[in-house]
């Protein structure tokens, strides 16, 4: 893969919070466009990009409305460049439309949502984990998206970078799901030099205008791409199309198209999958989380490992595509998984569903505004252990 | 000899009557005759009126009948239109 | 060439020849064919719809006006005028319903280089859509706008549209419409548009005449095109078929160049202000944003003209 443009990377040893690693994240991985509108907590974000942008190369504007930022993103991809916007909560649900649009015409870019609490206003400025299933369902029509959950500024750097590369190489929109306490943690932060970055390249066409067709797939298929004025004369639409990108409305075309989008991403599901692991081969109990929780949850392991329980934890680092064969081996070995999250029960219910039945699954639920005590987590690890 | 000619794409039209309608010089009228699709097509009635500009082109919504101007002549003298 | 016109498959039981033809061999192509995707043919409007006739002064515009075509990008959001983009053989966008101004803002700031076109709808850029446009106008970024307004949400099926004129009749204001409609022209002079025009599909030279104004025009352009809409529109207000509206327009329009947009408002049946009614020069987006970077970034600003990734 080729390495980062060294103009947007900022190496180095930082002391940052998670919102401004997202941004050099999103500049190192050759990110020149983002539209926005600001909301807390996800504003400092494009606040950096804004600042920063313009003694890199490329261009922030600020949107009239997130409708407005998330589809101006796909313009900007269409016409060449890597983009992505930013939001949090009511912003997210503002964009829904536009994470369809952007899967059905498979426009590249990237969605980064600093969660808060909800619904509706909710709590501007307290975290939440509860947007994990709007990321996944949250426009209308079936599709496949990938959602990566960052747990500390570094890996909000780490994460935008492979956010980028994923949405190139499977022509999706990524959402980047972070919450409002990793966004405004401030950590030490490792910007490596810039060949040091891989950068996964836009699937550009080798063919010429007439040979090609915009959503003809590949072996993996991902279709390449064309930009807007280069000669292709190309068409795109969010309509049900072929794979000239014409408009086709019929059961068949619906069933090639969408069971295709679909696909690959699944197809590649074990790949995708991402996780850290640790104490899990002879554990009764595992603690699923991700994001902020996890760090919590690592705390609560302690605690019962030090009252004598075996007890593991895994870190779900990809959230979407789910890993659920992964999930499902694990579930097979041990008594029951635990699963703390800042929200009323949303990814345990995908546990749940890989576990099959294998092992117990406990919802640690929490409204969100605050983090879990550790000891909520405990207390739930205890009563299954005994 | 005329100094434009029309073409009709009789499968294209519609029938909406624009191009009969806005012809400045009333080349045109609505065919008795139908298109696959039932409509009822214009035919040329007044072929040496035509001056080839292109009117009933430019309101035709189906983009079914368009008219040019006659280029030079075989003696090689101009015709009117292109002069 | 086309053979379409001559091709004796075509001309079904019409026993007339089309073409004088012994004594014309000189045939050039409709000159609308090459901006068509020509496989997409025969087009989803109705018979007498005035959306198709707007096209051909695009076309004629477009080579008037001498661009490169590779570089011009038609950007459609939802509705009956939005189907244009499909139909167009140039790079184009079939966006979501009224956020065609939002991703044409994305395409033109990555890629200044593109001519950039907006082609759609009254409901999609002035209902759904109408805080983009006037964000966009207040901007004043490159965009050419063209808004085709039939008065009515065609594709939906003839409901209320912010254009509908007080007691018209809509399905989804069956007993006439009393919300007082937009006056296109003002909206967009007051937002800050560099060139507001509005014509009607009647008006097909000066039509094509506006377009190649605004291709030569930099900044936020805006051209209103009455069309008729036979199937709903006027078949709910008995108004006759699409040929009917052409004739009214041609009766009821007068054109009056430089008149202030604010005495432009339409009425179901009052006269039809046509003409050029803004011109004028406002710096552009892009250009402010550059000049103001560059005077306080200095040699620390990077000026990139395509925001093209590897
Ligand atoms: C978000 C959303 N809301 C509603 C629709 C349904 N819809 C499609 S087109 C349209 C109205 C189009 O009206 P207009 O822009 O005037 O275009 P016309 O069809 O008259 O050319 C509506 C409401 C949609 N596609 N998307
Ligand atoms: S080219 Fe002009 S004169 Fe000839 S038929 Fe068409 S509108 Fe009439
Ligand atoms: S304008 Fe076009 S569609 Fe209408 S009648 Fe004439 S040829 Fe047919
Ligand atoms: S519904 Fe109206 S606007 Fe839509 S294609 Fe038919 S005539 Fe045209």
């Amino acid at each position: 893969m080729p390495h980062a443009d060294p103009r947007g990377v900022l190496t180095g040893v930082h002391f940052m919070d998670g919102d401004h690693a997202a941004c050099e994240g999103a500049l190192a991985a050759g990110a020149r466009f983002a539209a926005g509108y600001p909301i807390t907590p996800s504003t400092e974000i494009v606040e950096r990009f804004a600042a920063r942008i313009p003694t890199v190369g490329g261009v922030f504007i600020q949107m009239e409305d997130e409708l407005a930022a998330s589809i101006a993103i796909a313009g900007a991809v269409w016409a060449g460049a890597k983009a992505f916007t930013v939001t949090s909560g009511p912003g997210f649900s503002l964009m829904m439309e536009h994470i369809g649009f952007a899967v059905m015409t498979e426009t590249p870019c990237v969605f980064m949502n600093v969660q808060r609490g909800g619904p509706s206003t909710g709590l501007p400025t307290l975290p939440a984990q509860a947007d994990m299933m709007q990321a996944r369902w949250g426009s209308h029509g079936d599709y496949e998206i990938i959602a990566l959950s960052p747990n500390s500024p570094q890996e909000c750097f780490d994460l935008a970078v492979r956010a980028f590369n994923l949405a190139e190489e499977f022509r999706v929109p990524v959402m980047l799901m972070m919450d409002e306490v990793v966004g405004h943690m401030t950590e030490k932060v490792v910007i490596p030099p810039a060949e040091q970055i891989e950068i996964y390249p836009r699937r550009h066409t080798r063919l010429p205008p007439g040979q090609y067709k915009p959503y003809a797939p590949g072996p993996d298929l991902v279709p390449e791409m064309a930009h807007a004025g280069e000669g292709y004369r190309f068409h795109v639409t969010g309509l049900t199309h072929d794979e000239r990108g014409y408009p086709s409305m019929n059961a068949a075309a619906q069933d090639r198209l969408v069971k295709r989008l679909k696909a690959k991403i699944t197809r590649a599901a074990d790949r995708l999958a991402c996780y850290e692991e640790e104490g899990t081969e002879d554990a009764d109990v595992v603690v699923i989380s991700y994001g902020i929780t996890s760090r919590v949850a690592q705390r609560a392991v302690e605690m019962a490992r030090a009252r004598g329980v075996r007890v593991g934890r895994l870190r779900l680092i990809t959230v979407w595509p789910f890993p659920t064969r992964q999930i499902r081996a694990l579930a097979r070995r041990v008594k029951a998984l635990v699963v703390p999250e800042l929200n009323l029960g949303q990814i345990v219910l995908e546990v749940e569903r890989a576990a099959a039945g294998q092992a117990e699954t406990i919802s640690v639920p929490h409204a969100g505004g605050s983090v879990h005590a550790p000891e909520q987590i405990l207390d739930a690890i205890m009563e299954v252990a005994k | 000899m005329p100094k434009g000619y029309v073409a009709i794409n009789v499968e294209r039209c519609k029938g909406c009557g624009f191009c009969v309608e806005f012809c400045p010089t009333h080349v045109l009228a609505m065919s008795s005759a139908f298109n696959s699709k039932g409509y009822h097509p214009p035919h040329v009635v007044n072929p040496e009126k035509c001056t080839g500009c292109d009117l009933c082109g430019m309101y035709c919504p189906d983009f079914a009948i368009y008219g040019w101007k006659a280029p030079e002549s075989k003696n090689g003298a101009k015709s009117d239109a292109a002069r | 060439m086309t053979s379409q016109a001559r091709d004796p498959a075509e001309l079904g039981p019409r026993p007339e020849a089309e073409v004088p033809a012994e004594s014309c061999d000189y045939q050039p192509e409709n000159p609308v064919e090459q901006f068509l995707r020509t496989d997409r043919m025969p087009h989803i409007w109705c018979p007498g719809c005035g959306i198709g006739t707007t096209v051909n002064s695009f076309a004629r515009a477009l080579l008037e006006a001498k661009l490169d075509l590779d570089r011009v990008a038609v950007v459609s959001g939802i509705g009956c005028t939005g189907r244009v983009a499909g139909y167009v053989r140039l790079d184009s966008f079939h966006t979501t319903h009224g956020r065609a101004i939002p991703f044409a803002t994305g395409l033109k700031l990555a890629n200044p280089n593109l001519t950039v076109v907006v082609y759609s709808g009254d409901g999609d850029l002035f209902a759904i859509g109408g805080n983009h446009i006037i964000h966009a106008a207040r901007r004043n970024l490159d965009l050419k706008v063209i808004c085709v307004n039939n008065f009515v949400y065609g594709m939906t099926g003839g409901q209320l549209a912010p254009t509908t004129p007080v007691g018209a009749l809509t399905t989804t204001t069956p007993y006439g419409c009393y919300e007082p409609a937009f006056n296109l022209p003002a909206l967009m002079d007051a937002a800050g548009a560099v060139y507001v025009a509005r014509w009607t599909s009647f008006h097909v030279r000066q039509l094509t005449r506006a377009m190649v104004d605004i291709f030569r025009k930099k900044g936020f352009c805006f051209i209103e095109v009455l069309t008729p809409c036979p199937s709903l529109f006027q078949r709910k207000n008995r108004m006759g078929e699409g040929l009917d509206a052409m004739k009214y327009y041609k009766e009821k329009s007068k054109v009056r160049h430089g008149a202030p947009t604010s005495e432009v408002g339409l009425t179901i049946d009052g006269d039809i202000i046509v003409g050029k009614f803004v011109d004028r020069e406002r710096p552009e987006f892009l250009d402010l944003l550059r000049s103001q970077l560059a005077a306080q970034l200095g040699d620390r600003y990077v000026e990139v003209e395509h925001l093209v990734c590897s």
